[in-house]
């Protein structure tokens, strides 16, 4: 052991013991350098003040989302976990926002549309107005977060400001009856457990990105561990969403442009964060997901989650080998030298297409296969370039305004998804529960699709084609 | 003739008092209660961790026992705390509990 003084109270990995006070160090240490080593949020050691050269700048703000109607809770239950989730984030004296996920119903158009990344110019500002976001819903992590943050100095200027802003929901307490119908609705027409899991977490960040936009935040900080990245690895790969990897898994994401979700927690262990609440008292709140009590093969996130975790029984190495895997996976140098303004983004998850596919692609070879096993033969456009990539958005399926003279089937939308959103999609019954935002924006691009197919031939083309 | 130890072993009930606490969710598979004030049953050895578990399976767990146990230890992803301290340092289910000991049952299945 390390100190050679203290009892151990905790052994990480074969042979690493910790007492007490050596933990701790450990842990908020490794917070600090896994910030300072990413260089996101701190520009430098300038700004720091030289009475205390730890001092590290931002003003968190804290989010809940209460998803309590997709797990089928009642309003009783969900308004006494809110107020239980209220006081623990009192306590922490930072800003906080609760909101129901029902609040995706009223989300503008707009939220689809990529931020433009400001952060040449608003770098400073980001610094002063660095907020993390954290989902408090999940037990451990916030709890976490918070205690770090509390540790940590802020800067008070900016606090204010922020202070301005806070609004808390619980108050104005229980969401509109007819939106939590919606919502349950939404999740009722989905087919299987491992596309609920995919709406859910897709609906949740639209929603936290939505919060951040609308309270200046620059960054959201999420808690995923050591182990759930890897167990989302895994998921992700099997899902269909192995281009994804660098974003989903990634220390930073930044496909939303102008807010970028970053993984500070990426390095921990659950273990060294349940034993980091324990030993110091951090305050944390249990509300049953989604999944819970689920039995292991219900969906193919829980699959790789028990799979992992038997391993990882047997063969401690399991999950950091998996995570080491992750950190070595880069977008490809083709995607980063596209210019983002042209470069078509899922509709509901944001990454840029993966759907361009030349003939000699394992993708193209689905399509076929698809194709074939379908009793209607659709034709693929192989001369000229096909309007939407595929060539069956803009035939055949009524597109019209939204709403009734739409045939609201998934396949409609299949153009604006990438191909892990697409076996999402697939899923649903019916287009018709999702929310209007996702059905406009759908709606937009195809009119634009249109459009573009009508005055092609005035074009001066770039080898850009139909986007 | 007096043997003052062979009386002592017969007569003595050495009662173990125990505090059990179920947290991160485990709770959920004992009706929700998180704190369990235990007294086992008295037997001639110390209980250790592996008799504790099966006790615990007969007399507290009320719902899906394969979500806590597997086979003869606690089910991948449940951390166990003896007095604050991890069950590896401890021996895990060799571990002798003493009388008053705390023991915590921590799910991370829930975390992030």
């Amino acid at each position: 052991m390390k100190c050679k003084e203290g009892s151990a109270v905790l052994i990480i990995r074969v042979g690493d013991a910790f007492c007490k006070p050596c933990f701790k160090e450990y842990f908020v240490h490794k917070f600090r350098a896994t910030l300072g080593k990413n260089r996101v949020v701190y520009p430098g050691e300038k700004g720091l003040s030289c009475n205390a050269p730890k001092k590290l700048r931002f003003v968190p703000g804290i989010v809940f989302i209460d998803e309590g109607a997709v797990c089928g809770q009642s309003w009783e239950k969900r308004h006494q976990i809110i107020c239980e989730v209220q006081g623990v984030l009192q306590q922490t004296r930072f800003p906080f926002h609760i909101m129901p996920l029902e609040e995706v119903f009223s989300l503008p158009d707009s939220i689809l549309q990529s931020g433009v990344s400001q952060e040449r110019q608003n770098y400073k500002q980001a610094v002063d107005h660095f907020i993390g976001l954290q989902q408090t819903h999940r037990d451990t992590e916030c709890s976490v977060i918070m205690e770090k943050m509390s540790q940590l100095k802020t800067v008070d200027s900016a606090v204010s400001a922020v202070s301005d802003r806070i609004y808390n929901c619980a108050e104005d307490s229980r969401p509109q009856g007819a939106h939590t119908q919606k919502l349950i609705e939404l999740f009722d027409s989905v087919k299987t457990q491992t596309a609920k899991f995919q709406f859910l977490h897709m609906l949740r960040n639209h929603l936290i990105l939505h919060i951040a936009r609308a309270n200046g935040y620059s960054k959201v900080m999420t808690g995923e561990s050591c182990n759930r990245l890897a167990v989302n690895l895994l998921s992700n790969i099997s899902l269909g969403r192995g281009a994804f990897l660098p974003l989903d898994i990634g220390f930073c994401d930044s496909r939303n442009g102008d807010v970028a979700v970053i993984r500070p927690m990426r390095d921990y262990f659950l273990k060294e964060i349940i034993f980091y609440n324990r030993l110091f008292n951090v305050s944390s709140v249990f509300t049953p997901g989604i999944d819970t009590k689920a039995p292991e093969s219900s969906s193919i996130q829980r699959l790789s989650e028990t799979f992992i975790n038997k391993l990882q029984e047997d063969f401690p190495s399991t999950v950091s080998t998996v995570y080491r895997t992750s950190e070595k996976l880069n977008v490809s140098k083709t995607d980063v030298d596209k210019d983002t303004c042209l470069k078509e983004l899922c509709l509901l998850c944001q990454c840029p297409l993966d759907t361009h596919a030349d003939t000699a692609s394992a993708f193209h070879a689905t399509l076929v296969s698809q194709q074939l096993s379908q009793k209607v033969g659709l034709k693929t456009e192989d001369s000229g370039k096909p309007c939407c990539k595929e060539g069956t958005c803009c035939k055949g399926q009524e597109y019209g305004d939204t709403g009734h003279s739409r045939s609201l089937q998934a396949a409609s939308i299949f153009p604006w998804l990438c191909y892990g959103c697409r076996l999402t999609v697939k899923d649903l019954k019916t287009l018709n529960h999702l929310p209007q935002y996702i059905l406009h924006e759908a709606d937009h691009r195809t009119h634009r699709c249109e459009m573009r197919k009508e005055i092609q031939e005035f074009l001066i083309e770039d080898d850009i084609g139909c986007v | 003739m007096y043997h003052p130890h062979l009386r002592y072993a017969k007569d003595v009930r050495i009662t173990h008092v125990f505090i059990i606490c179920f947290r991160g969710g485990a709770e959920l598979l004992f009706d929700g209660v998180k704190q369990h004030h235990v007294t086992l049953p008295s037997q001639s050895n110390h209980w250790d961790i592996r008799q504790l578990l099966v006790w615990i399976k007969d007399n507290l767990l009320k719902d899906r026992p394969e979500l806590f146990i597997q086979g003869h230890t606690v089910r991948p992803g449940i951390l166990v705390l003896i007095n604050d301290a991890d069950w590896e340092l401890m021996g895990e289910l060799d571990y002798q509990l003493q009388d008053k000991d705390n023991i915590v049952f921590i799910s991370t299945l829930h975390g992030g």
